[in-house]
């Protein structure tokens, strides 16, 4: 393991030396990389550990968004304890979503269903919440951005570029910590064999509660992160089903239930993404919808040539064995 | 240690199990035998909490545990197979075992070596990296009795669990469950199809028909009853 803990520890020193080394532009690119490797690890730890699909998770993305940045312009709360708030908002809300769901036995698509109904009619009633702005947006003060005031999370990108690294770091080190343990070996059980799980003594409806309400408490901070550097809401953009999916692509394409795989799929993705914009403006050809559709095409080759995603290949190739207790 | 008594169960009107009274002491083993359709798996389901009795009293050490749910069961002490195998197919075969390892315990250690004593004990030490979808049907079936194993269980309910396996692997099982029967104390109610094991291993036999229980006793009494001969062995069975 010694030789993985090393390729870590590069990376770590890479990664916090990265801003000086970085245009604004590339510094933007690197941002939006660590936020869907961090909201990619959420979601990971409820479909790819406990096999519970959501495609409705900017529910908890905007939640967190609103109730942090609602606080903060309302009533001058920092967003540090607006954090707090955001994360028991979520957590009741996935809590309330997976009583029903798992109370009632909805499992499979009716439970991804279920997710993106909630996520629909939260955006719908946020449209109409004249608190925080309803359907024309909520907008934080935004101040000079040379000066960086922690407190508040105000600043310039750079403050914003080591949030989010931290986020993704704690991110993954919270999801290699469950799986090491008992939540994570009864998440997995859960996800293979139900039965054979319940057999085993797991309490089937109580793991599947914390698994929701883990992922959820995480992708909060995900939405505080959200308002804060884009300084902006809608309803409309925040909870719509497109930003659900944008968050479910990274672990997909870079392999679902892994440790890497969101990380490494936000990256490959998001320089795709970048990449296309780039060669499509330098070309000159500003052809409306070229862009999803070299994107998609790129989607759709990733998922053909590695349907279990990017992170798997390369683990064989680099000969990472399973140590076959969690370790792998 | 257990005690079913009168216990029964219907599906759409159907009569699985009926009025089915048995008992298992502590450090026995015992099989639950009858032809197929007789309503053993759904005794066995009662006993373990994947179904819930329509019907009659089901005690474990004390405790009434009819209609409890299954991962309850566990924890009072009931470990249990499936005939139709339920492996965690993308865990390893050490993986698999520790879920039942961490049975009452957050302690990863604690897990490790339960699992470890469980797959030694059914000689699937070696396989312990392999995942479990990698595994050959007999060897689910024991990686299957390993997941209850490590649970700790105090009574072991063993459903088909030697179905498809060679008769030396069949002798070799026998013998795995007989040491943990006589330097564990892992008391065992066996559901079991192939006689040459039920014969080895059983001190007492249960016979089900038609979702009662027919004859009961030791398997040189319930192998020379005619009622059983008749429902369920044939002449050749004991040959």
């Amino acid at each position: 393991m010694t030789r993985s803990h090393l390729a870590l520890a590069v990376l770590a020193v890479v990664l916090l030396a990265l801003p000086l080394a970085l245009d604004r532009y590339l510094l933007s690119v690197m941002i939006l990389i660590l936020y869907f490797a961090f909201v990619g690890q959420a979601w990971n730890v409820m479909m790819g550990f406990c096999g519970q699909l959501s495609l409705g998770h900017a529910l908890f993305v905007g939640l967190g968004a609103y109730t942090a940045a609602a606080l903060y312009q309302h009533f001058g709360i920092i967003p540090w304890v607006g954090m707090v708030a955001a994360v028991a908002v979520c957590v009741a809300a996935a809590s309330f979503m997976g009583w029903l769901a798992f109370r009632f036995g909805i499992g499979g698509t009716y439970f991804a269903l279920l997710t993106i109904a909630f996520a629909e009619f939260t955006r719908i009633g946020f449209d109409h919440f004249g608190w925080v702005g309803g359907s024309g947006g909520f907008f934080l003060k935004v101040i000079q951005q040379d000066r960086v005031d922690l407190v508040n999370l105000r600043g310039n990108p750079v403050l914003f570029y080591y949030f989010a690294l931290a986020l993704a770091a704690l991110a993954f080190l919270l999801s290699a910590w469950l799986l090491r343990g008992r939540l994570g070996f009864y998440f997995r059980a859960i996800r293979d064999n139900e039965e054979g799980a319940r057999a085993a003594g797991v309490d089937v409806f109580r793991y599947k509660m914390y698994a929701v309400q883990i992922s959820a408490g995480m992708t909060a901070l995900a939405g505080v992160f959200f308002a804060f550097y884009y300084n902006n809401l809608f309803p409309e953009q925040i909870f719509h089903i497109s930003r659900s999916i944008e968050i479910i692509l990274a672990p997909i394409i870079g392999g679902i239930g892994t440790l890497f795989g969101p990380v490494l799929g936000a990256a490959v993705l998001t320089v795709l993404s970048e990449g296309i914009n780039q060669a499509l403006s330098m070309a000159g050809h500003e052809i409306p919808g070229v862009k999803q559709i070299l994107y998609g095409i790129a989607l759709g080759a990733a998922i053909m040539f590695m349907p279990n995603g990017i992170w798997p290949v390369i683990a064989r190739r680099l000969g990472f064995a399973r140590r076959g207790d969690g370790d792998a | 240690m257990l005690e079913v008594a009168g216990v029964s169960k219907s599906f759409r009107g159907l009569r699985a199990v009926s009025g089915a009274t048995l008992a298992v002491e502590r450090g026995e083993i015992v099989a639950l035998i009858g032809p197929n359709g007789a309503g053993k798996t759904t005794l066995f389901n009662l006993i373990a909490g994947t179904l819930a009795p329509d019907d009659g009293s089901i005690r474990f050490l004390g405790s009434e545990i009819g209609g409890w749910r299954a991962d309850r069961v566990c924890a009072a002490g009931i470990g249990r197979t499936f005939q139709i195998v339920k492996p965690f197919a993308d865990m390893s075969v050490l993986e698999n075992a520790m879920v039942g390892g961490f049975r009452g315990t957050r302690d990863r250690r604690v897990a490790r070596a339960r699992a470890e004593y469980a797959l030694q004990a059914l000689d699937m030490w070696a396989q312990r990296d392999r995942l479990a979808s990698a595994l050959t049907l007999p060897d689910r079936k024991r990686l299957e009795v390993a997941r209850a194993l490590a649970t700790e269980p105090r009574l072991l309910l063993l459903d088909e669990v030697m179905a498809g396996l060679r008769p030396t692997e069949t002798d070799h099982m026998v013998a795995a469950f007989r040491r943990l029967n006589a330097e564990h104390g892992v008391t065992i109610l066996l559901i079991e199809h192939v006689m040459r094991a039920v014969m080895a291993l059983a001190q007492r036999v249960y016979v089900l028909h038609h979702g009662e229980i027919i004859s009961a006793g030791t398997p040189q009494q319930v192998t020379s009853d005619p009622k059983v001969l008749e429902s369920y062995l044939g002449t050749g069975a004991l040959q």
